[in-house]
């Protein structure tokens, strides 16, 4: 008989090994699944995992992925700190809305001025305002009425996505557009554009802040008082509270950085990339960023692994159904699978499997 | 057809703007096709599918066709774009109107390959767009809703506020109206193209506040779920027949029909005679069909929808006939007037007589 024996203590060895192992068993399990639907196995993996990094138009989809990873990064490091302290911003996606709709917002407030070195970081200011005003809910509520910042923060995703719609339609509407919804074009607007740093490296200031990001969260994390006050609250609340962590204040800061860098996330977006706030300009960077946390294991140097990895599987999976006709399904299947078995296999870094009888 | 050693060469965008000039002394031609649903949605995409597989049916050999489903409009679209110009494609359609920017963006870098856009308004040398008359279709849907609804209400679900949207709202409320005066309109938005949830929420919505026809701009068969499971509710497939749900509630519908636009163009890729052009077809070259009209319906109103649908397929019956006024009350077009292209294309009113306004 199988059972499960807590460990004293968590295994080191796991912690490392069990992102590895997830990734080895979606790709096994992934692959039958292929295999099911009668596409080959090895070559759709080779496709989703190796393509895009070493293929025939690697020049192409390498900095593609950089852009891809940018957001989901930046949007992983700021919620891997209330993640580690408990506290669950499920909202992200929201507060990327509310940044992206402050920052195009200002810059378009001042269009068509000629004034890069103004408009450009007061952008990245309301950027990062829109989406700490929109955790800032979420972590008022919670602090003065107990209320639960899961629930909050996700509703205010729809909240936000209908304020997305009026705004594409009615205020931030391009007068300029034919009647068609949808705002100006900011990677086109001079002084708003958020372009690439070295042409066709994929990095552009949002690549640059998710670095930035990545180096700060690493510091604050291993040296810094706040950082150690997190983890403290994460692994024991009550000692947190012997130790003189203020647990509003915690709470409050942890859901404010998360949305701080969710809002830049989607300012960095809507500036670059994207270009316009549209009806449905999200497209679910803050959903996907829960999974890059965990899979990074709320660690910033494992969150930015994560973030490439997650962003391959776009990229690859898109080129594996171009080339090789997998159903978009499959894919977002294959995504999926690689945060289940990263749960599952997890399990293996507080327990141990004992073989025989329980006593 | 390696491109490596050419991206390998040189960095920028130059580079990028050669790629799509490598001499396509190829054996086969390649038509990519980017979808915004699912290819089984059972109604916009699924349609284009059909279409995609009809050119596949009509060159066997001489064509490869590949499709990528689900894509995000937006920069995503435009990465999906790119990956098929790289992957060889020599024609590619993209099909729903979010691609527009996306469209015109890669084909500006690679002149050499030739873009469909669907419903669009950007054209280039090497980007046609296409779209069909639905509005044609909606006459007919609201002639013969007009005519089965009891409590006078219809309900009808709105993707998005776009000028093809809102002709097909002001298309089937001109012809309700024309057989039942009392009738009215109660348009519920769903802000998506897609969404079996939202779209269901939206039919029930409608439902419960007492239509008893509900018309769809959405792709999915859920509405039709949510009809069925009310009972004396009818509806009409939207994109595709959604015959399963025939004779109720579905008692008609509109199909897309796009599968000899896509034959027909890649034949030109083939001859190399393609150029950019503006299309614009209805039910009389067939990119229109109106699904059969089930037993439900009763044997007069089934006549005269099917006369009207054959007027308008001969040109003459114009579903935008004056006289007609805006929802303000000003004038829009005389008696006898019809609406021109350029109108209709862009627009972004209401016509006299409906409730509400357009989400802006």
């Amino acid at each position: 008989m199988l059972t499960l024996e807590k460990r004293p203590q968590p295994s080191k060895a796991w912690v490392y090994a069990a992102p590895i192992l997830a990734v080895v068993i979606t790709m096994i399990v992934g692959g039958g699944v292929f295999a099911l639907l009668g596409k080959p196995p090895l070559e759709a993996i080779r496709t989703i995992f190796y393509d895009p990094i070493f293929g025939d138009f690697a020049s192409y989809s390498r900095p593609q992925l950089l852009i891809k990873a940018g957001p989901l990064i930046l949007i992983a490091i700021g919620l891997s700190f209330g993640f580690r302290a408990g506290i669950w911003n499920i909202g992200a996606e929201g507060q990327y809305i509310m940044g992206a709709l402050a920052a195009a917002g200002t810059g378009l407030a001042f269009y068509p001025m000629e004034a890069r070195w103004l408009i450009f970081p007061l952008m990245i200011l309301a950027g990062f305002a829109g989406g700490m005003v929109w955790a800032a809910i979420p972590a008022f509520l919670r602090i003065r009425f107990k209320t639960n910042e899961i629930l909050v923060s996700l509703m205010l995703v729809y909240v936000a996505e209908a304020i997305q719609a009026s705004m594409a339609l009615n205020l931030m509407r391009n007068p300029d557009g034919h009647g068609f919804p949808g705002s100006r074009n900011l990677s086109q607007y001079p002084s708003s554009a958020n372009l690439e740093l070295v042409a066709n490296s994929g990095v552009h200031w949002g690549v640059m802040a998710a670095l930035t990001a990545v180096i700060f969260a690493y510091f604050i994390l291993a040296r810094h008082r706040f950082g150690f006050d997190v983890r403290l609250a994460g692994q024991s609340p009550r000692a947190a509270g012997f130790a003189g962590v203020d647990a509003g204040r915690l709470i409050f800061v942890c859901l404010l950085i998360s949305g701080a860098l969710a809002g830049a996330a989607g300012m960095f977006e809507v500036s670059g990339p994207a270009g316009r706030v549209s009806i449905d300009f999200n497209v679910g960077y803050g959903f996907t960023a829960i999974i890059v946390a965990f899979l990074g294991r709320l660690h910033p140097v494992g969150i930015l692994i994560a973030g490439l990895l997650m962003a391959l599987t776009y990229i690859g999976g898109e080129l594996a159904q171009l080339s090789l006709g997998l159903p978009g399904a499959a894919i977002q299947l294959f995504q999926g699978m690689l945060l289940f078995f990263l749960l599952a296999v997890d399990v293996m870094t507080s327990y141990r499997i004992r073989f025989g009888k329980t006593e | 057809m390696k491109r490596r050693t050419l991206l390998a060469s040189g960095a920028g965008a130059a580079t990028l703007a050669m790629m799509g000039l490598p001499a396509r002394a190829q054996d086969k031609t390649k038509v990519g096709f980017v979808f915004v649903g699912p290819i089984g949605d059972g109604g916009w995409t699924f349609e284009h599918n059909n279409g995609r597989l009809a050119v596949e049916a009509a060159f066997g050999d001489a064509v490869e066709t590949v499709y990528a489903e689900n894509v995000p409009e937006g920069p995503d679209a435009e990465r999906v774009l790119t990956q098929m110009v790289l992957g060889g494609a020599d024609l590619i359609f993209t099909t729903s109107f979010g691609y527009m920017e996306s469209t015109m963006n890669v084909a500006a870098k690679f002149p050499d390959v030739k873009f469909e856009h669907a419903t669009g308004y950007l054209r280039a040398d090497n980007v046609s767009t296409y779209s069909a008359r639905f509005y044609e279709g909606r006459a007919v849907q609201g002639h013969i809703a007009g005519n089965l609804t009891k409590s006078n209400k219809i309900g009808y679900i709105g993707s998005f506020p776009i000028p093809e949207v809102i002709r097909g709202i002001n298309s089937a409320f001109i012809h309700a109206r024309k057989v039942n005066p009392d009738v009215e309109f109660k348009i519920v938005w769903a802000f998506t193209w897609f969404d079996p949830a939202k779209e269901a929420d939206a039919a029930k919505v409608l439902i419960e506040q007492g239509c008893d026809v509900i018309l769809q701009h959405t792709d999915s068969t859920a509405p039709q779920a949510a009809a069925q499971a009310a009972g004396n509710v009818y509806t009409f497939g939207q994109a595709s027949d959604m015959g399963e749900y025939a004779p109720m509630p579905r008692v008609s519908s509109i199909i897309d029909n796009w599968a000899p636009y896509y034959v027909e163009r890649t034949q030109a890729v083939m001859d190399g005679t393609w150029t950019s052009v503006d299309t614009w077809d209805g039910i009389g070259r067939g990119m229109v069909g109106i699904g059969e009209i089930s037993d439900a319906v009763p044997a007069d109103v089934k006549a005269s929808a099917e006369a009207l649908r054959d007027s308008i397929a001969s040109g003459a019956y114009h579903p935008f006939t004056g006289p007609l006024n805006k929802q303000d009350g000003s004038a829009w077009l005389a008696e006898g007037e019809t609406a021109d292209d350029g109108t209709l294309a862009g627009l972004n009113f209401y016509v006299e007589g409906i409730d509400g306004d357009i989400p802006s």
